[in-house]
């Protein structure tokens, strides 16, 4: 290897057939180039579609109930069963070291509302003051609810900005004044934005008793939301929070005499079920990024042991040549690999550092949706290197050690 | 390299002095350059017994085989076999890497056998800007360069027209007054006069083995 005459040879050969060791070298650092560009966006891509999820990614469990479709203990099927302040209470209480947040729901659909001689129809929701977390509200103006307000039955009332903007044609500071929802005046304490744009702005929230009070809803709810503290794990929180769902399908089907198997009755929603959804379509994306990258390395693999094939073809002639001069067969062979390995090594790396080089320039600078700062394991970039100079090798070293084995005269008569 | 196998030389008993200029002639088939390819441990003999500067050449592994080319034989081929991305110089050098001798060596050995050929200013040119007469002389002079015993030349004019012929024989005989042994293989009787012995090879047998009064190449050239 530190053969200094080995070394001259192989210099002079190569500088002597730069076409031969260009094509070759070409082929090795565009597969490598390919392929960490490849990983790289397949990165990118993952980043980004796990940045675009993150956002939305709480932990948010809902429940809401329709009719039950099946007879149970005597009682016949479509029977409507409703949510109650005394379902929420007991949820509440029984896992209250696990809740992080948690807000029962009464809802009003389309209630005309009114200021001065502006109107329109939103939906106004009776809510508890942690929903503001569930729904990842934030405030442009004012307060959001408190329990003060759930508590003295308070007729206030928080709007969006888009409500604000249909509303108050005057753009007048809206804190204070006041807003008839259904007729009935309500006072404006504050205006919320929310990050998933205008189609999640059509809610008015009011305190909950206050809803359920001024719009006939007894001790009824529409749905209930809970959030859960997250554990140590994704995979932990995400078991646990399923269990807890099950938990209380469970409780509501008893108090509610629903039979166990009914499946419309009680109804709820776990985004951290489409969380797992979104890690599955990573693990896909990942897998087919690997993929397209193994098949890859396999073509430029055989790209690379084709060109060695029709190098070692090539010089069958001048091998015979050698041998006849008195070169040995190992020589031969050591030669050839020698070669080899050092214009794949060279050529390899440069292909790897151009294209690492590209990535670290160009990647944090991508303005392109779902793909964020491409990079790549620099550790799989450089075992990839290794495993195209070790092919090239391996691929050189059979015909090398055949065409060494050949007789001279065989070899020399090859024209 | 075929499973079959012929028999090509039918009993081939000579022995060759040092200093001889020897013409193995014969028409195509007769065996002549299987002959020399097994003189040249280019071949292997089936049978017999071989011997070359008092050492038997038998049970030779392409190690060893390599080893005694390099130190006992030169060899020039018909179609020159210079190696077509290597200037003059290094072809001519090239043995001598296969002995280890230092790459400073090499050149001034090279440099020194190119201008016994009177090729010293083509040195650095590659094989495809040489004639064919060059051509030859380079290969020859690439043949010395590893100072055999015996230097094989396998019909070295056969690819050359005649007066380019006359120009390799002369400095072919050249060499053999400075006290090489040569064997040429043939089928040209004037190229074969120009030795001092003639052997005569049909189907594998000696037909005929003589000395000669050799024919001078230069006034020809």
């Amino acid at each position: 290897m530190f053969d200094i005459e080995r070394w001259q040879e192989i210099f002079d050969t190569i500088r002597k057939n730069k076409l031969r060791t260009i094509l070759t070298g070409l082929s090795v650092a565009s597969g490598i180039f390919i392929l960490v560009i490849l990983l790289g966006f397949g990165q990118g891509m993952q980043n980004g579609v796990a940045q675009e999820f993150e956002e939305d990614a709480s932990n948010r469990i809902g429940v809401w109930t329709q009719v039950t479709t099946k007879e149970y203990k005597g009682l016949n099927p479509g029977r409507v069963i409703q949510l109650r302040n005394e379902n929420y209470a007991h949820i509440e209480s029984k896992y209250s070291d696990r809740l992080e947040y948690k807000s029962p729901t009464f809802r009003v659909f389309n209630a005309s509302i009114n200021y001065k001689n502006e109107s329109g129809a939103y939906s106004v929701n009776g809510i508890s003051p942690e929903y503001q977390f569930i729904e990842n509200e934030f405030m442009s103006q004012g307060r959001f609810l408190n329990y003060n307000d759930h508590k003295t039955v308070a007729k206030v009332a928080v709007i969006s900005n888009k409500i604000y903007r249909e509303l108050f044609k005057d753009k007048e500071n809206p804190i204070g004044l006041v807003l008839k929802i259904a007729d009935l005046n309500f006072q404006i304490i504050g205006v919320y934005g929310d990050k998933g744009g205008e189609r999640e702005e059509n809610r008015i929230y009011i305190p909950l008793s206050t809803a359920q009070r001024v719009f006939n809803g007894g001790d009824r709810l529409n749905m209930m939301y809970f959030t859960l503290n997250p554990a140590a794990t994704f995979e932990k929180t995400l078991e646990e929070s399923v269990k807890f769902t099950d938990d209380i399908k469970t409780y509501l089907k008893q108090v509610h005499t629903v039979a166990p198997d009914d499946i419309s009755a009680i109804n709820t929603f776990n985004t951290l079920e489409n969380v797992q959804r979104f890690m599955n379509l990573n693990k896909g994306i990942q897998f087919f990024f690997w993929f397209v990258g193994v098949c890859t390395i396999i073509a430029g693999v055989v790209g690379v042991s084709n060109i060695m094939l029709i190098i070692v073809k090539e010089r069958t002639r001048e091998i015979g040549i050698r041998k006849a001069l008195g070169a040995k067969p190992w020589s031969i062979v050591g030669m050839i690999l020698h070669e080899a390995i050092f214009v794949t090594t060279v050529s390899g790396f440069s292909g790897l550092i151009c294209s690492m080089g590209l990535l670290e320039l160009v990647g944090p600078n991508v303005q392109v949706d779902y793909v964020v700062n491409p990079s790549i394991n620099f550790g799989v970039a450089i075992t990839t290197v290794f495993l195209l100079i070790f092919a090239g090798a391996l691929a050189g070293f059979f015909p090398a050690w055949r065409a060494a084995k050949i007789k001279p005269i065989v070899a020399l008569k090859e024209e | 390299m075929g499973s079959n196998s012929l028999h090509v030389l039918k009993g081939i008993d000579f022995s060759v002095e040092e200093g001889e200029l020897v013409a193995i002639m014969g028409s195509s088939g007769s065996g002549k350059s299987t002959l020399l390819n097994i003189l040249g441990m280019l071949d292997e003999l089936d049978e017999g017994t071989y011997d070359l500067d008092g050492v038997p050449i038998k049970d030779l592994n392409e190690t060893k085989a390599a080893n005694y080319r390099n130190k006992f034989l030169g060899f020039v081929f018909q179609s020159f076999n210079l190696i077509n991305y290597k200037s003059a110089m290094e072809n001519v050098a090239l043995p001598l890497y296969y002995q280890r001798v230092g790459r400073k060596e090499r050149q001034e050995k090279a440099l020194k056998y190119l201008e016994q050929v009177g090729l010293k200013e083509w040195a650095g040119h590659l094989p495809s800007e040489l004639s064919g007469g060059q051509k030859q002389r380079v290969a020859i002079a690439r043949a010395l360069a590893a100072e055999p015993k015996v230097l094989l030349a396998d019909e070295p004019t056969g690819a050359l027209d005649s007066k380019t012929s006359y120009e390799v024989m002369d400095l072919i005989q050249k060499i053999n007054d400075a006290g090489n042994t040569i064997l040429i293989v043939t089928h040209e009787p004037d190229i074969a006069d120009m030795c001092k012995r003639i052997v005569h090879l049909k189907d594998g047998v000696i037909l005929e083995d003589k000395k000669v009064n050799q024919v001078r190449a230069a006034q020809y050239v």
